[in-house]
């Protein structure tokens, strides 16, 4: 594999495959009573956060121990750049320790891949500003695929703030490549400026849900209101929001996603969240599987 | 130099006088002594310097209606010394800073030292655009006629728009009796939004937020719509979009007192260069599509567009090196403007004096200077082009402080030769 994993959109379609199916492996690894190989031992992970995040820190941060990875986390508001540093020498800084490997969220778009053309570690993005989010579509697929078999010919679903998620680019580049039929479903406010070919676009949730077999539902930002995207929470929710009535249009079989944290009663129900159609809390279990995978093969071509 | 300057055989371009043909110019302490079309010129051969300008074009040194010289407050990314030096040896004898500096020039105090500072340590003239409101607030206005008798030529908040639409009224109105225009930075805020780039196909794939043409396009639809209200002298900066050009091209058949300029960069590039995450590709108004590009051409072709102006946005290599969000917006513009101009010639959408007109007369004309044509008695400010000459452009062939442009080793075509400002020459090799 190549260095780096900046971006989905980058992939090959092959990659993607490999990846997925190497955290199958990883997954069972993480079902073993001593969930820890050795794969990494003596490798350096940097994981440098610029923006806040809980889950996708602590999900690498679990993924790198398991492969016996040294870890340090470099956290910003403890660091230099709040002194004024430049981010250019930020990372000359975090290279010159000796880094492997540097796990990257950055709040502004592209940063990942300027910084991979920088440094000779690999670089993972784990989220960079309203472009992308590899791992987490990484992780997304692999849980379709563990639940539906194929994700080839799936009609999936994604619902919400599609136009600010990086969430939402990254799954629709990775499951157009494995060949999912991708629908759009949010109000006109939130929907990208310009929709990816062959992605269906629907402003009406009952019309959008018919028949799929995955919805993925997307956090929304509360301050959106603030800015005139919608008018509030309640028409919101009556709207868009996810709840079991909607979820009866789609096929008997159909999983319900959510990358975290869920904001309950605006874009989801509680009774939909908790039911066994969901499988928001498997997507958590797999994001550490994933994450492991992506260390292993990009670690690999550097050996 | 010696008393007297011959420029022999050259290609004479001069866009008032209607004139394209070949000829000789003789100059004598600086002022033009005589013009000789299609016969030989009478001169003393032991007094006067030959350029043997045959294979080269002469025309009026060009006007800059829009630079930012960053002094006083930013001298890290120009001086008025260097960015004057860099306009001259890009062919620019006469160039207007914007107001954003620090302070702003929003008072006669400000506008008077740019002058002030440009006559001791500049190499061409500087004629200042004030602010419009203080501080460039968008608020109050500032004390225009007094900057005015300082020697602003026009009022602009460039860098910010006028929000306020009221404030727009009374500025138009209140500049009637200067008789100066108010340049119009056509950006609607709240729609661009903190936005980076066009928003489209490339804003889409970089994930980058987007700043729609309709943030430019409702302000020059209201500024127009001003300027018919008030008979206010209205001048539009830097139109990047085909339907603010459709807009304008409406407005001047309506017989609105409305003018507009492009730049180089956005008949040039497209919003493809920002791929990548370039920063030397961030420029506000942002590079935006291709049909945008031809719309511009056609706006320059059919006279819609009057002005080419450069925007020299000149920024330090440090700033542009930051995240693509962090990194300020502009191009530097001096050392590519002639070059990539010229290419509206060679691509058969103007004439030579069309052209020259854009780059010198027409912006002369606009801000009420000199200029703009060769005229016995006058100045000589000229330049001497070698239209075919190819060079590379590098960070060390830049005059410019700001190395900060899109044509980085590019190949360009068309360069000048010579710069004569009243009695100093600068050649391209000097």
């Amino acid at each position: 594999m190549k260095k780096d994993l900046v971006s989905i959109k980058s992939l090959a379609v092959d990659e993607l495959e490999l990846i997925l199916n190497t955290a199958f492996s990883f997954k069972d690894v993480l079902k073993r009573d001593i969930k820890k190989v050795p794969t990494l031992r003596g490798k350096t992970v940097v994981n440098l956060f610029f923006e806040p995040s809980t889950r996708t820190r602590t999900s690498f941060e679990l993924a790198e121990k398991r492969l016996s990875a040294d870890v340090y986390n470099f956290s910003v508001p403890t660091s230099s750049v709040v002194k004024g540093e430049s981010l250019y020498d930020t990372i000359k800084t975090i290279q010159a320790y000796g880094a492997d490997y540097i796990v990257i969220r950055h709040f502004c778009s592209g940063v990942p891949f300027l910084l991979s053309g920088m440094v000779s570690a690999s670089v993972i993005n784990a989220g960079d500003g309203t472009n992308e989010h590899p791992t987490q579509a990484l992780l997304d697929a692999f849980t379709i695929k563990e639940k539906k078999g194929e994700i080839k010919g799936l009609n999936i679903a994604i619902v919400g703030d599609i136009r600010h998620s990086r969430v939402a680019r990254s799954n629709t580049y990775s499951l157009i490549k494995l060949g999912a039929n991708i629908r759009y479903i949010a109000p006109a406010t939130l929907m990208p400026c310009c929709v990816p070919e062959g992605v269906k676009v629907f402003y009406d949730i009952n019309e959008g849900l018919r028949g799929v077999d995955v919805i993925m539902a997307l956090r929304v930002q509360k301050e959106r209101m603030d800015k005139a995207f919608f008018p509030s929470e309640r028409e919101y929710f009556k709207l868009y929001g996810i709840t079991a009535e909607r979820v009866n249009l789609a096929d008997s079989n159909v999983i319900i996603m959510h990358p975290g944290p869920m904001n309950r009663g605006i874009e989801i129900s509680s009774e939909v969240a908790d039911s066994t159609k969901a499988v928001i809390l498997e997507q958590v279990t797999n994001g550490i599987a994933v994450r492991m995978a992506v260390l292993y093969l990009i670690g690999d071509s550097n050996e | 130099m010696s008393k007297s300057l011959l420029i022999k055989d050259a290609r004479v371009i001069d866009s008032k006088n209607d004139i394209d043909a070949s000829g000789s110019i003789l100059i004598k302490d600086g002022k033009i002594a005589s013009i000789s079309i299609g016969h030989p010129i009478s001169y003393n051969k032991e007094e006067t310097m030959v350029i043997d300008a045959s294979p080269y074009i002469v025309t009026p040194g060009l006007v800059d209606l829009h630079v930012h010289l960053r002094e006083p407050g930013f001298e890290h990314k120009e001086t008025i010394q260097t960015g004057t030096y860099a306009a001259i040896r890009g062919g620019f004898t006469a160039v207007c800073p914007m107001a954003n500096t620090n302070p702003v020039n929003d008072n006669a105090t400000v506008t008077s030292f740019m002058i002030r500072k440009a006559i001791q340590e500049g190499y061409c003239y500087l004629f200042p655009v004030g602010a419009i409101t203080k501080g460039q607030n968008g608020l109050e206005l500032a004390e225009m006629a007094l900057m005015r008798e300082a020697g602003a030529v026009a009022f602009s908040d460039d860098g910010k728009p006028v929000m306020n639409s009221l404030v727009m009224r009374r500025a138009l109105e209140y500049s009637k009796y200067l008789d100066v225009p108010i340049i119009s930075h056509a950006e609607d805020d709240n729609l661009s939004d903190g936005g980076l780039i066009n928003e489209g196909h490339v804003s889409s794939e970089l994930g980058i937020k987007g700043i729609p043409s309709a943030s430019e396009e409702v302000m020059i639809a209201r500024d127009l719509a001003l300027a018919r209200l008030t008979g206010g002298r209205l001048h539009i900066a830097h139109v990047s979009t085909k339907w603010s050009v459709e807009l304008i091209r409406r407005a001047k058949v309506e017989g609105i007192n409305v003018t507009a300029e492009t730049c180089p960069h956005y008949f040039t590039l497209s919003e493809q260069e920002a791929l990548g995450y370039n920063t030397l590709a961030k420029v506000n108004p942002p590079l935006r599509t291709e049909e945008d590009m031809l719309a511009i051409k056609e706006g320059l072709r059919d006279g819609t567009i009057d002005v080419i102006a450069t925007d020299h946005a000149p920024h330090h290599k440090d700033e542009k090196l930051l995240e693509f969000d962090k990194a300020p917006f502009g191009i530097s513009g001096f050392d590519t403007a002639l070059s990539l101009s010229l290419n509206l010639v060679r691509e058969g959408l103007l004439t030579y004096k069309e052209l020259f007109k854009k780059l010198s007369s027409m912006p002369a004309s606009i801000i009420k200077i000199k200029g703009g044509s060769i005229n016995i008695g006058d100045e000589a400010n000229l330049i001497i082009i070698d239209t075919e000459k190819k060079y590379i452009l590098t960070e060390e062939v830049m005059y410019s402080k700001g190395k900060n442009t899109p044509f980085l080793n590019r190949e360009l075509q068309g360069k000048v030769v010579y710069t004569i400002f009243k009695e100093r020459i600068y050649h391209e090799s000097s």
